[in-house]
């Protein structure tokens, strides 16, 4: 399966102040009630974004000037909680291609990877600065490299990091594995021949 | 130098070493419910791919079905659809699929367990974050995304990084009125809600050996919510015991063998650990949360946190959190109204937490004002509860008593709160929004806490309302 090598992603941000931000927040329960993903980004942060008569917030993510933002960038924790590939789901069929955060759950980054959705950490003072440049110009341009992971905002820059089996799965476009564990196959039927199964009556 | 179990089940089950250095690890046994499957089964259909293991899949529903009613077409068309989806995948991929009117139906975290089929030394995957509960039997047990449970499907395979193992030690004795759930969910204050990340936790001690294997579950079930993607405990007699005769249970002369099989995964004496973590059990008290994460915990006794004497990285998070909660800064948790008081969820709907709950609750009433709900885990858990009359004592009490599912946890089906009500709750999640109300706020608590709290309407120390409590009954 040929996917594309994600070795630069430039967009502009959004910051989306606090830690822990469950996946739960990220795509509510009542929404998961699909079959497929289709839709799935009109309901990001539903709650965040509407109060309880569905009517919009003043908030970040209602704001039409940030309505291009591909980069989100947030706190500690980030996508903690539930495994719901909702969430990343929601994220990138609302149009985002990476988050920056100060530290994700495993299996948040896990689902984003597999989207080729890179999940960057960073310092504290690196998230400061990044909200800092887009909540003052939303129209200031992030660019993230994935070679060397350098962040860069104009003539700044900025380290970040990333399990290296994520990032060499992003930049040489093997990010989704399905390929990869098909060649595997022989290899899996010996170690099934090989592993006791359940007493499938 | 020995192993431990973990880098045991590891390393008996890695397939190979991918070209980005994760393993293809081999998944022994793959559990599916409605909401995380539907699009891996589509996903599969797109890229011409079979079921290459169906007898190493189960299915059951859980997170959508109606509590209060048996009943379909069900009235919401969504859930309807998600049902009918669940059976069709199953139907046409050969899949065992435990169904509504199986008898077997119920919590996957549940059904698997009182099936027999989580056993010691395999590997388990399903995407549920729970499913850690699993680990309970000394096996390694994953949450994972949609596109892993298509990698599962098309393969029995998925690509994984190794995790570290960190031992967590619970030894002495734990004082009457303290549950399970209280030491998960002091492990996970005492750890954060992040420190886990990258680990599994191998719990041991004097406390996890005299533990059933309900109270082990119950444990393993909420290391996500420490960051710990994994969570287990090694098996011993207990599991053994526990697992005999169970439906999918090994028979006749293969029980013995693979006794001796999953005897060789523990965790051997000398064994090395990435981290190793000592709690004393005599310093848990009863444990309730007062904030918008599992790790905003606090035991019954204390007050709320006051936002200026915490550490400075905390404050935002407590203020958030006191907000959303509506608690005054440093007040005590003990005395807040409750509107809802809900016992169920993979965490603690299991027949033992039904059993200490109903052994309280008889005489009492719940207060005026509270809806109370008591949610079996599941059909057979509801059989064996009614069996024994639980079901009566509930309901003279002023419960309802409900039929099996994930109900109030998470929301997903009528069972929901409204505006800002506030649920004592024995389910593992308090986030913002999680019961189904973007303003309504959850207290998580071990069953028989929730059995006070129905009781006086309020926040309460079990040990107050119900006198003494007898240790558990191990």
């Amino acid at each position: 399966m040929a996917l594309d090598k994600i070795t630069q992603i430039i967009g502009k941000g959004v910051y989306l102040a606090g830690d822990d931000i469950d996946t739960d927040r990220i795509i509510p329960a009542r929404y998961m009630k699909c079959i497929t993903f289709d839709g799935l980004g009109d309901y990001l942060f539903y709650d965040l974004r509407h109060n309880e008569d569905d009517t919009e917030k003043d908030h970040v993510f209602n704001d039409p000037i940030y309505s291009e933002a591909s980069i989100l960038i947030s706190g500690k924790n980030f996508g903690c909680g539930s495994s719901r590939e909702h969430a990343p789901q929601a994220l990138y069929r609302a149009g985002f291609r990476a988050i920056i955060t100060e530290g994700f759950a495993e299996i948040f980054f896990g689902n984003s990877t597999q989207l080729g959705m890179p999940c960057l950490t960073v310092k504290t003072e690196v998230i400061q600065k990044l909200s800092a440049a887009v909540s003052s110009n939303p129209e200031t341009v992030i660019s993230i490299n994935m070679d060397n992971l350098k962040i860069s905002i104009g003539d700044e820059q900025f380290d970040s990091t990333i399990k290296e089996g994520a990032r060499e799965s992003l930049i040489t476009g093997t990010w989704d594995p399905i390929g990869e564990l098909l060649e595997g196959v022989e290899d899996v039927d010996c170690m099934a021949a090989s592993l006791p199964n359940i007493d499938n009556q | 130098m020995g192993k431990n179990l973990f880098e045991k089940v590891w390393g008996a089950h890695t397939v190979r070493e991918l070209s980005n250095g994760q393993t293809q690890l081999f998944v022994g046994t793959h559990l599916v419910h409605e909401v995380t499957s539907p699009q891996a089964f589509g996903m599969l259909k797109e890229l011409g791919l079979q079921v290459r293991y169906p007898e190493r899949t189960f299915a059951t529903v859980d997170h959508i079905v109606p509590t209060d009613e048996n009943k379909e077409p069900y009235s919401d068309e969504l859930a309807d659809a998600m049902i009918n989806a669940m059976r069709k995948n199953c139907k046409d991929t050969g899949i065992t699929f435990f169904d509504t009117h199986s008898g077997k139906q119920g919590i996957l975290h549940i059904v698997g367990p009182e099936q027999g089929i989580t056993q010691p030394g395999t590997t388990i995957a399903c995407g549920d974050s729970h499913t850690s509960t699993h680990g309970a039997f000394g096996a390694i047990a994953f949450g994972i995304g949609t596109t892993q449970i298509r990698d599962i499907l098309a393969t029995q395979t998925m690509a994984l990084n190794k995790l570290k193992v960190r031992r967590i030690n619970i030894d002495g004795e734990l004082a009457p009125g303290v549950y399970a759930k209280d030491v998960i969910l002091h492990i996970i204050r005492v750890l954060g809600v992040n420190g886990g990340t990258g680990f599994a936790y191998e719990y041991g001690g004097e406390v996890l050996d005299r533990f059933s294997m309900e109270e082990r579950m119950t444990v393993c079930n909420m290391s996500i919510e420490g960051g710990a993607r994994a969570g287990y405990v090694n098996p011993d007699a207990t599991t053994y015991a526990y697992l005999k005769g169970r439906p999918y249970a090994p028979k006749g002369p293969a029980w013995e063998e693979a006794v001796e099989n999953w005897k060789s995964f523990a965790s051997d004496e000398d064994c090395d650990y990435d981290d190793v973590v000592a709690i004393r059990a005599e310093d848990i008290a009863p444990t309730v949360t007062w904030g918008i994460n599992p790790g905003q915990a606090i035991f019954i006794d204390e007050n709320v946190p006051d936002p200026d004497q915490v550490p400075a990285d905390e404050k935002d998070s407590v203020l958030e959190a006191l907000e959303h909660m509506k608690f005054a800064p440093g007040t005590p948790i003990k005395g807040t109204k409750i509107d809802v008081a809900f016992i169920g969820s993979c965490t603690n709907a299991r027949i033992s937490d039904l059993k200490e709950a109903a052994k309280y609750i008889e005489g009492h009433h719940v207060a005026p004002n509270v809806k109370a709900l008591v949610v079996p885990g599941s059909q057979i858990v509801a059989k064996l509860a009614e069996e024994m009359g639980l079901d009566e004592i509930f309901t003279q009490a002023g419960f309802e008593w409900r039929r099996a599912g994930c109900s109030m946890c998470l929301a997903m089906n009528p069972d929901k709160l409204v505006g800002d009500q506030l649920c004592a709750s024995s389910s593992n999640r308090n986030f913002k929004g999680r019961q189904g109300s973007p303003t309504g706020r959850t207290i998580l608590m071990s069953p028989l806490m929730v059995a006070a709290a129905a009781v006086t309407g309020e926040i309460s120390d079990a040990r107050e309302v119900f006198g003494v409590i007898e240790p558990s009954g191990v």
